[in-house]
């Protein structure tokens, strides 16, 4: 079975400084599937992204990719695991100084010797999947949200990489915008045989389109299951979250003193 | 923008900023009268130099030939010692006097050089003998009110 | 108590200043260390030279202009009072070659460039540039910071120089043109005062070692920035406080080593 699971995350505990973050994480990603990660604001999904990308050390526990554990690499063996991943950030992180063109192109150009006709050629292949094919001279800043996305969607499939990272893909987009995104993401997932792990908090979007799902509050994994089950589910926390209500679970109040004492009256 | 442009932009800025460090060498210093052909050394004693500094210009008969190098108290003689770097084209004979003058009443002060008679020239490193020190202002007045007390003392 | 409470807050100070200055230091061995990338693939050290000298051209032009007008119409003022209006030469180029030069143009190139390259490093860090850079195993110090360290190296000698011999010029049409100074003597006093090695050489030495210390700490600031808009404005408005400081206190340092006792 572990052959065929590309991310293995074992035990992995995570804390700032005394404050834990992560406790006891177990996530298995199988090869050519897509997982999204859901959780409410600060649950720890970014920390768990940053763990999976080798940007941090976990205290406890170890994700290991393709084989190796991320935070044993040296710097050198770390960024040539880097160079088999991809990672779309959260308004995806074009670089503002260069053309669309030259950021499809950037990786290519610092990691390969291409020639530059063949790089051009590529690059024109990665905008076409995306359909921004004529937008390649303009510069990010003239890209709507939507649009810069998937860009950067092309920027992070541009070395056809075996393991794809979104963080919070559609934050911040419009439905129509969402959608496009939602689906190129998919697509691209099935033609490259990568295996995609989306960290999100768009519910409705990632149901429609991922394997399976994972669950965190509190730093602890609360629920997992394929669409469906989750769908089905009865739990509490994962009900309150699939169906965005108020109060639940996850409390509206964050914890604070008695109200009356607070404002002064006695009662 | 266009790369070949950007080139453009900076050569152009390259080159400008070079021409002026060529100016400011050239024709706001006096790199243009450094002498980059050979010098040799020259050393001389002076008894008192006044306000003569490093880098002083050296002249015989007002033309630029050198510079004064260093400046040191010679503790066995007390006497200031001065080492001056002359250009290799000017050769001067051994009894060449070294005189402190000082350009115009207040300003900068140099090293003449007079040449004498000799028929052999000075070498690298030999010192020239005959040295006339500063005129230093102070002593010169004092000198004045000194002579000028005594000549009117016997008409008292 | 109120005592203890002060005694703490300066130990936390010095310890974050030594702190600080530590990992600045270690900021600047890194760019150096990274700094193969910006000869090997030089266009990139040609694209921030643009940004940070080309940009900074006119201002230098126009300020070392007018510096150099005030300086003569000033200098000339104060030297005609001792029937030396011939040594105008002298003093505007001395000033300008010694002091002003290098550095009132590091002043405007901290402000002018220096800020820039804090508020972009900041905003790339803040978009989350500098982290897809490292997450596309590109190393950002050697791509995006070591670059616009020696463009700003580079520029800023060549800046110190223009200025000077902008000011040089500035002062000769105030003092030959408009005043009417003899225009030999203006050249010749100018070139028997100023020495190339002493004056002009160690001019340049200054302005490369205000170049070093400015770019240091602007791209420090701004890789350091909290990656907000009032951490920006903050690291920007930081860069041109410290730099200018550093600025002046570097040049008394090399002012006392350099024109000592002669």
């Amino acid at each position: 079975m572990s052959s065929q699971a590309l991310v293995e995350i074992r035990d992995v505990n995570f804390a700032y400084d005394r404050r834990p973050i992560l406790n006891g994480i177990n996530m298995t990603f199988p090869r050519g599937k897509m997982i999204a990660i859901m959780g409410g604001s600060g649950c720890g999904k970014t920390t768990l992204f940053r763990l999976i990308g080798g940007a941090i050390k976990p205290t406890k526990g170890g994700v290991k990719i393709d084989g190796q554990i991320m935070h044993e690499l040296d710097q050198k063996g770390l960024y040539e695991m880097r160079r088999k991943m991809g990672v779309l950030f959260q308004f995806g992180a074009l670089f503002t100084d260069m053309s669309v063109f030259d950021n499809v192109a950037f990786q290519m150009r610092e990691h390969t010797d291409l020639p530059e006709e063949i790089i051009r050629d590529l690059v024109m292949m990665k905008l076409h999947a995306v359909g921004l094919r004529g937008t390649h001279h303009l510069m990010p800043a003239e890209l709507s949200g939507g649009m810069a996305r998937r860009v950067a969607l092309a920027r992070t499939v541009a070395l056809d990489p075996m393991l794809i990272l979104y963080d919070e893909p559609f934050a911040g987009l419009d439905p129509i915008s969402l959608t496009v995104v939602g689906n190129l993401i998919r697509r691209l997932n099935d033609a490259l045989g990568a295996t995609s792990v989306i960290v999100t908090h768009d519910v409705q979007e990632s149901l429609k389109i991922v394997d399976y799902i994972y669950f965190i509050a509190d730093g602890v994994i609360v629920a997992e299951g394929t669409p469906d089950e989750i769908h089905a589910s009865d739990m509490p926390f994962v009900h309150q979250f699939v169906h965005g209500e108020m109060d639940g679970p996850v409390p509206f109040h964050y914890p604070g003193g008695r109200y009356n004492q607070d404002l002064g009256v006695r009662v | 923008m266009e790369r070949t442009t950007l080139d453009l932009w900076v050569g152009m800025f390259v080159v400008a900023g070079v021409a002026a460090l060529v100016v400011l060498a050239l024709k706001v210093g006096n790199l243009s009268t450094y002498n980059v052909s050979e010098t040799y050394q020259l050393e001389a004693y002076f008894s008192n130099i006044g306000g003569l500094k490093p880098q002083a210009s050296i002249r015989s008969a007002g033309v630029l030939v050198g510079r004064v190098t260093k400046i040191t108290l010679d503790t066995e003689r007390y006497e200031a010692k001065v080492v001056m770097s002359i250009d290799k084209r000017y050769q001067f004979p051994k009894d060449t006097f070294a005189n402190i003058l000082t350009s115009g009443l207040l300003g900068e002060q140099y090293i003449g050089l007079m040449p004498g008679g000799d028929e052999k020239m000075l070498a690298n490193g030999e010192e020239l003998k005959k040295t006339q020190s500063a005129v230093v202002l102070e002593d010169l007045i004092g000198k004045f009110i000194y002579n000028k007390a005594e000549s009117s003392e016997p008409a008292n | 108590m109120a005592i203890a409470k002060s005694l703490r807050a300066i130990g936390r100070r010095s310890v974050n200043a030594v702190w600080r200055t530590g990992y600045a230091t270690r900021f600047l061995l890194l760019i150096l260390f990274y700094s193969g990338t910006s000869f090997r693939r030089f266009h990139l050290t040609v694209k921030e030279l643009f940004s940070s000298g080309v940009m900074s051209l006119i201002i230098i032009i126009v300020a070392g202009m007018f510096v150099g007008m005030v300086l003569g119409l000033q200098g000339y003022e104060t030297l005609k009072r001792y029937g030396s209006e011939s040594a105008l030469g002298s003093l505007v180029a001395l000033s300008l070659v010694r002091e002003l030069g290098p550095v009132l143009a590091a002043l405007l190139f901290a402000s002018r460039a220096g800020s820039a390259m804090t508020a972009e490093i900041g905003l790339m860090k803040a978009t989350e540039q500098i982290s897809a850079m490292e997450m596309m195993a590109v190393n950002p110090i050697a791509r995006v910071v070591a670059p616009r360290f020696w463009a700003g190296v580079i520029s800023m000698p060549l800046l110190s120089a223009l200025f000077s011999a902008m000011g040089v010029f500035g002062g000769f049409v105030v003092g030959v043109v408009l005043i009417g100074v003899d225009e030999g003597s203006f050249w010749s006093q100018m070139q028997g005062a100023v020495d190339f090695q002493h004056d002009v050489l160690n001019g340049v030495i200054k302005s490369v070692v205000f170049g070093v210390a400015v770019t240091a700490i602007s791209l420090f600031e701004g890789y350091d920035a909290p990656p907000t808009a009032e951490g920006v404005s903050g690291a920007t408005t930081r860069t041109v406080v410290q730099s200018s400081l550093a600025i002046l206190v570097l040049d008394f340092i090399l002012t006392a080593f350099m024109f000592r006792g002669d």
